[in-house]
């Protein structure tokens, strides 16, 4: 089986962004910059495939400015083989992101590719699904557990309310929740020959996709700020306040 | 203009994010309604106020939400509709990108606020910035956050039932089985009450501290990721960035630090009580009113003191 596993280079999430003096967006100069948490489970994912001899390929891709190769490096230190940048400067949306994986997808043919739910950056949580839409493959989103069987796979969901199973065929679409695994540190060594794999870089013109986004952000800002309110000194005093003051309970 | 709503329910009512997106959509047009299942759901359906028309089928082949053949159908619908929408439950959050790159439109995720036909609110970066976004599609695939809009009443409409179209299966998936749990609690997105417990409940057996309270509350029961990755609760409780959004009139957090990704579910609820030992945990800069101390000291006095009248 060969494994694409799509990687987006995010605002690190312990930074606490902050919104620009102009509104047309967030800082995001001189601010700690991360592969998506949910694409590192993705990698890690492909990576245990692999591993368990499931897997005989991992390609990692990424879509965005050339810093992406710092995030292509981080997979391939993981464990992915090879990287493929799309190179991109400016927005791209998940429409366009799914575009360019899906022209990419036609030159590698790989039978799974494992997606993050969601970058936490634009909290979209959509390029898996139209990714899936675009090439008419089945979509196993939300995975707990990713199992090859049947000639297909098998995939549990967090869904609302519990846990789902779904049996895929392939090729198929995965995309990740937080339950999947915990993704591994690149160890030194690793870091090291991960320097010597490969990356190959195209434009999206190469690959035919236009790109345009559909939206326009007319303006972003902070959402109102909550005060922080006191503290109360007991128990008794917590629920008077409730009952009387707030008139919650 | 004409706005299709995805619906959610239970087999017997729509669920109230439902009815929030369907009050979202009413700001757009006229709201048809789809349900799939049976049909209680669809009658109890048509009473939602603000709904024109419920569209219903009890074909099997939705019964299970498989994304692809559900996606098939709405695309098929689409013609006659300016906006597709679906509250952005589970459901509607894997079907409704789908939709949309079937229909070549960026999807419109999660949002906030209706300004006009083409321009909406959402949240970005954990709920940190909220973009306005206009969208030059011609047609928009949009899923609403409950927790933004007051739900349309169950009751006082009286829309027609008509029968949905048939769809096509593409056969891709096959649903295997679930383990939906059975709850008398109030659903998390629709709770008045929320008291949610973190790492700090140490153990399964502990969150009983949390359920007992959320019982003598009528609360729902939520946790922070730490407490779903150790298992101390089930996934479907988690509340944040990535979990479920909730705003209910009271959220209590307990053993809860306040990282970003939590406060990103919380933090418009309409008051919030935490419980930390920490006088310095992040969760105090949101909470309205705060107790420091040990939780396991705290809750059972909690649980007591709630229970005098
Ligand atoms: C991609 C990504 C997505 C995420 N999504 C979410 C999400 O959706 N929701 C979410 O919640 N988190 C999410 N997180 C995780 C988040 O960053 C935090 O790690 C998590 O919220 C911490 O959970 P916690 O507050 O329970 O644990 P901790 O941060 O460990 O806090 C425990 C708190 O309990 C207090 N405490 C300890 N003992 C006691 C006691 N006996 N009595 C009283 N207080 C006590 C401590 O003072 C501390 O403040 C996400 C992280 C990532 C990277």
């Amino acid at each position: 089986m060969k494994l694409l596993v799509p990687v987006k280079r995010v605002v690190d999430y312990n930074v606490k962004v902050r919104v620009k003096a102009d509104h047309t967006g967030v800082e995001t100069a001189n601010v700690k910059m991360s592969m998506n948490p949910f694409d590192e489970i993705a990698v890690e994912e492909a990576v245990r495939l692999k591993e368990k001899g499931a897997a005989t390929e991992i390609i990692a891709v990424s879509a965005g400015p050339s810093a992406c190769q710092e995030q292509i490096r981080t997979a391939l230190a993981m464990g992915a083989d090879r990287g493929i940048l799309i190179e991109h400067d400016g927005l791209l949306e998940p429409l366009a992101v799914a575009k360019l994986l899906k022209a990419v997808i036609a030159k590698e043919s790989p039978d799974l590719v494992i997606l993050g739910k969601q970058a936490i950056d634009d909290d979209m949580n959509a390029t898996g699904q139209m990714l899936a839409a675009l090439l008419g493959w089945p979509q196993g989103t939300y995975a707990s557990k990713v199992e090859p069987a049947d000639g297909g796979i098998k995939v549990t969901r967090e869904v609302d309310g519990g846990l789902e199973r779904l049996q895929l065929k392939l090729p198929a679409i995965v995309t990740t929740d937080l339950r999947l695994n915990e993704p591994r540190y690149a160890s030194l060594p690793n870091i090291m020959k991960a320097r010597k794999k490969p990356i190959e870089t195209l434009k999206p013109a190469d690959l035919g996709v236009d790109v345009s986004p559909r939206l326009t952000v007319l303006k972003v800002e902070e959402p109102p700020k909550r005060q922080a309110g006191k503290k109360v000194g007991s128990v008794q005093e917590l629920v008077d306040k409730l009952r009387n003051e707030a008139k919650v309970i | 203009m004409a706005v299709l709503v995805l619906a959610d329910h239970d087999g017997s009512a729509v669920t109230q994010p439902t009815r929030s997106a369907i009050a979202a959509a009413g700001k757009l047009g006229d709201v048809t309604l789809l349900v799939l299942g049976p049909r209680a759901a669809a009658e109890s359906a048509a009473k939602v106020a603000g709904v024109a028309k419920v569209l219903h089928t009890e074909d099997a082949l939705y019964e299970n939400g498989l994304a692809e053949p559900l996606a098939a159908l709405l695309v098929s619908m689409a013609e006659g509709y300016s906006h597709l929408l679906a509250p952005a439950s589970a459901a509607g959050k894997n079907v409704m990108p789908r939709v949309a790159a079937l229909l070549d439109v960026q999807v419109i995720s999660d949002i906030a606020g209706v300004i006009d036909a083409d321009t909406f609110v959402r949240p970005i970066y954990a709920g940190n910035a909220l973009a306005t976004v206009k969208s030059a599609d011609p047609k928009k695939v949009i899923t609403v956050r409950a927790a933004s809009f007051d739900p349309a009443a169950a009751e006082g409409g009286s829309a027609a039932i008509e029968a949905a179209p048939k769809g096509e299966d593409p056969g891709l998936s096959n649903f295997l089985g679930a383990e939906i749990a059975k709850s008398e609690r109030p659903e998390l997105t629709a709770a008045k009450v929320v008291i949610s417990g973190g790492r700090a409940m140490g153990s399964a057996e502990n969150f009983h501290i949390i359920e007992s309270v959320a019982d003598k509350l009528g609360a729902a029961v939520g946790a922070s990721r730490a407490a779903v990755d150790a298992g101390y609760a089930p996934n479907d409780h988690q509340v944040g960035q990535t979990g479920k959004i909730v705003a209910p009139d009271l959220y209590i957090a307990v053993g809860i630090s306040g990282a970003i990704q939590h406060l990103a579910g919380m933090k418009d609820s309409k008051v919030i009580v935490a419980i930390n030992k920490d006088e310095e945990a992040p969760i105090f800069s949101v909470a309205d009113y705060g107790l420091v101390g040990d939780l396991f000291k705290v809750m059972p006095e909690f649980e007591t003191e709630i229970g005098k009248k």
